[in-house]
């Protein structure tokens, strides 16, 4: 990897002698820096003047700067700017000063981090990330631009309807002023590209998890934002960027392959037996709802698609017999394609707009040779036929981070509406991200019996893997959702983040949900280290909840509030 | 006898430094600075807290000089100057400096010309209370190693 050369060349024992330029017109904190960056076994220059800096930095190689807001002969934004466009080099603001808008003020003008004093020997020992990272996105927005031309070439019009306002959605209910947004927004279509191909499949093992808790542990509850937290976790493919938006692309991609398993069954059931009245209908409606509202709007309308769904729901008769009559499938087994309804009724449910789109593309390219492919000898071969499907329609819903939205929404209204049998979902959710195929066997009988309870019963263990999600989100999306995650097993095998935001921006809908009895108990099902992430994530101030463990903690906050004030 | 002093003095200075963290003068962080303190850096410790000094009287001065104007109206330099007071003392670990500081650019952002006469008369006095304290730490700590220096020649 090109990276790992660059490292090697460098310097062997990276992250130990990167070259680090600290500016600070305040003494005592430049001191204080400079030793505990030559701790951190770091190269250390120091300046207390902005304009020596500058001067330092033209003449030196530097890996990365630190640099105090407030200076005297020059703002420490503008230093940042000048850095960033003359040297492109990763610069840290520091600063007494904590105020949410002055953090923002520093990230939009493209600090990586924004560290605030005293500064911690720990924080320190991690900024080595933000070198790696920048030469690692240098080389990805490479990849990205020559993919790029090609994804727009097959974009359709649903795709810029949806990625447009999808990506103005995550951007605003990320509110990660990330600096490599524009790029990420660029490159959102273009992850989709590798991603289909590559389907890169980033579990999220008790490893991780473990990291993130450490990370959030490292960073304290006033700087756990998800990018920071990202740095510390350092896992592979874990970025802010990629993070997300592989993860959106992948459970969009996921999504899409039971779009297109649910449009070439439908095709087939109308085929057969004329209830294509019905699914067009409601496809109607999904397209209507999904086509014109964010997240809010779209999971009222996706609740009364939901009971369209349910009435249009004998689908599994009608299917197996359409099954019958269809020649292509003959040599299906009943039960597999039980378990392929059920994948539908998911899509269904979740994909409003994506699926009726999908079936007019399917439609329109010859259904029959896309139910051809559809026959599933076992539930593995699920994904490969929905993979080919997505491959010509994928465009369609690849940067379409709302679909993921609304489906979770979807799946947490249902699951409010009644506990479920939490493995119901788990064969749907690592469905979608492409995870555990042979979960998907089980549900197959079960979901024939209870079709209805199915839809019902489906989002809850994707609420389960929100919630196992949500305890290691980032501060800042915790308080929105954490009130709203049913206690469930955990699926590890679950993507985190993009789901996680997604999921949690829609939870917000959902806040009439009794917290009491469904927020405590998520994190019950977690480990104790989860919980101390929750003890010092920031939500705890806005929705402080009657745990134990939390008690002292939020004793603790309000004291940070106090002083403050 | 001398190296019972030694003992003495450290348990001295064990003892001073709990008062101070039990008061909420200093607080963590200033172990932070106590451990950064090592071979390489022997006086660390005392490096640093004379640079604050040195910097927080200054701060003091101006900070005085632009309340005690008649037609004083920059309360952002004010800002300013608390914003580096308060950087410094969190550094290293003066807490109740700090915490008076934060109250005091509160009283600035508001404009409150008598808010910040009081906090600037609260923020003196708390530096003198952390100047003295700071000093016979220092103190201690000097004759500590003074006591435990000489031990070693008496063996010899």
């Amino acid at each position: 990897m090109r990276v790992e050369r660059i490292i090697n060349e460098t310097n062997d024992e990276f992250p130990i002698g990167i070259r680090v330029l600290a500016v600070d017109d305040d003494p005592t904190c430049l001191l204080l820096l400079e030793t505990l960056l030559r701790r951190c076994k770091y190269n250390v220059t120091t300046t207390n003047q902005a304009i020596t800096a500058l001067k330092l930095l033209r003449q030196n190689k530097f890996d990365l700067v630190i640099c105090d807001v407030h200076m005297p002969d020059m703002d420490g934004f503008k230093l940042l700017e000048l850095v960033g466009l003359e040297m492109d080099l990763p610069v840290i603001m520091l600063s007494a000063n904590g105020d949410t808008n002055v953090v923002m003020k520093g990230i939009t003008h493209g600090a990586c981090d924004y560290l605030l004093k005293p500064v911690r020997i720990e924080e320190l020992n991690n900024i080595w990330q933000h070198v790696v990272r920048r030469k690692r996105f240098e080389r990805k927005d490479r990849y990205n631009s020559n993919s790029q031309a090609k994804l727009r070439a097959d974009s359709g019009e649903a795709v810029g309807m949806g990625s447009i306002g999808n990506n103005g959605k995550l951007k605003k209910k990320r509110k990660d002023q990330d600096e490599d947004e524009e790029r990420d927004e660029n490159g959102h279509n273009n992850n989709e590209d590798p991603s289909i191909r590559k389907k890169p499949r980033v579990v999220w093992s008790a490893e991780l998890h473990s990291k993130f808790v450490a990370a959030v542990n490292q960073l304290g509850m006033k700087n756990a934002t998800p990018k920071k937290i990202l740095e510390l976790m350092n896992v592979e493919k874990l970025t802010t960027q990629n993070k997300f938006r592989l993860y959106l692309k992948r459970i969009s991609c996921a999504a899409n392959q039971q779009v297109n398993i649910a449009a070439a069954v439908r095709m087939r059931s109308p085929n057969g037996l004329g209830n294509f009245h019905t699914l067009a209908g409601s496809n109607h409606l999904h397209n209507a709802a999904f086509r014109s509202f964010p997240p809010r709007g779209v999971l009222g309308r996706l609740n009364t698609d939901a009971g369209l769904l349910i009435r249009g729901l004998p689908f599994p008769g009608t299917i197996r017999s359409g099954h019958g009559q269809s020649s292509v499938n003959s040599g299906n087994d009943q039960s597999k394609l039980q378990s392929f309804v059920s994948g539908i009724h998911n899509a269904n449910i979740l994909q409003g707009l994506p699926m009726s789109l999908e079936l007019d593309q399917v439609q329109t390219n010859n259904g029959v040779s896309h139910i051809g492919e559809l026959p599933i000898a076992d539930s593995t071969t699920v994904f490969p036929v929905s993979s080919s499907l997505i491959d010509a329609t994928i465009t369609g819903f690849s940067g379409n981070p709302l679909l993921g939205v609304t489906s979770h929404s979807l799946m947490l209204e249902a699951s409010s509406q009644q506990a479920g049998n939490s493995r119901d979902i788990v064969p749907a959710i690592g469905f979608r991200n492409g995870n555990t195929l042979s979960d998907f066997a089980p549900l197959a009988p079960a979901s024939n019996r209870e079709s209805n309870a199915d839809l019902q019963c489906e989002p809850i263990p994707i609420n389960c893997n929100a919630g196992e999600l949500i305890t290691s989100a980032p501060q800042e999306w915790n308080s929105p959702y954490q009130s709203n995650v049913t206690p469930c097993s955990m699926n590890s095998s679950i993507p985190v983040s993009g789901t996680m935001v997604q999921f949690g921006l829609c939870l917000d809908q959902n806040n009439s949900m009794d917290s009491d009895s469904i927020g405590p108990s998520s994190f019950i099902d977690n480990s104790a280290m989860e919980q101390s992430i929750i003890d010092k994530e920031g939500y705890l101030m806005l929705e402080p909840w009657e745990q134990g463990s939390h008690i002292p903690y939020n004793i603790g906050l309000l004291e940070d509030l106090w002083e403050l004030q | 006898m001398l190296g019972l002093d030694a003992d003495r003095l450290r348990a001295d200075l064990n003892r001073l430094l709990a008062f101070l963290f039990h008061q909420g003068i200093l607080d963590e962080q200033y172990l932070q600075l106590q451990q950064l303190q090592d071979e390489s850096s022997p006086n660390f410790v005392s490096e640093v807290v004379n640079i604050y000094f040195h910097e927080s009287e200054k701060l003091l001065r101006n900070l005085r000089s632009l309340l005690m104007d008649r037609e004083f109206s920059d309360y952002d330099k004010m800002g300013i100057h608390l914003n580096q007071f308060i950087g410094s003392s969190s550094s290293i670990g003066a807490k109740r400096v700090r915490n008076v500081c934060v109250a005091f650019r509160a009283a600035s952002d508001q404009n409150n010309r008598a808010g910040c006469l009081r906090a600037l008369e609260l923020l003196e006095h708390e530096y003198c209370i952390l100047k003295n304290k700071l000093h016979e730490l220092f103190q201690i700590e000097q004759q500590r190693l003074l006591a435990a220096g000489v031990r070693y020649p008496m063996l010899n």
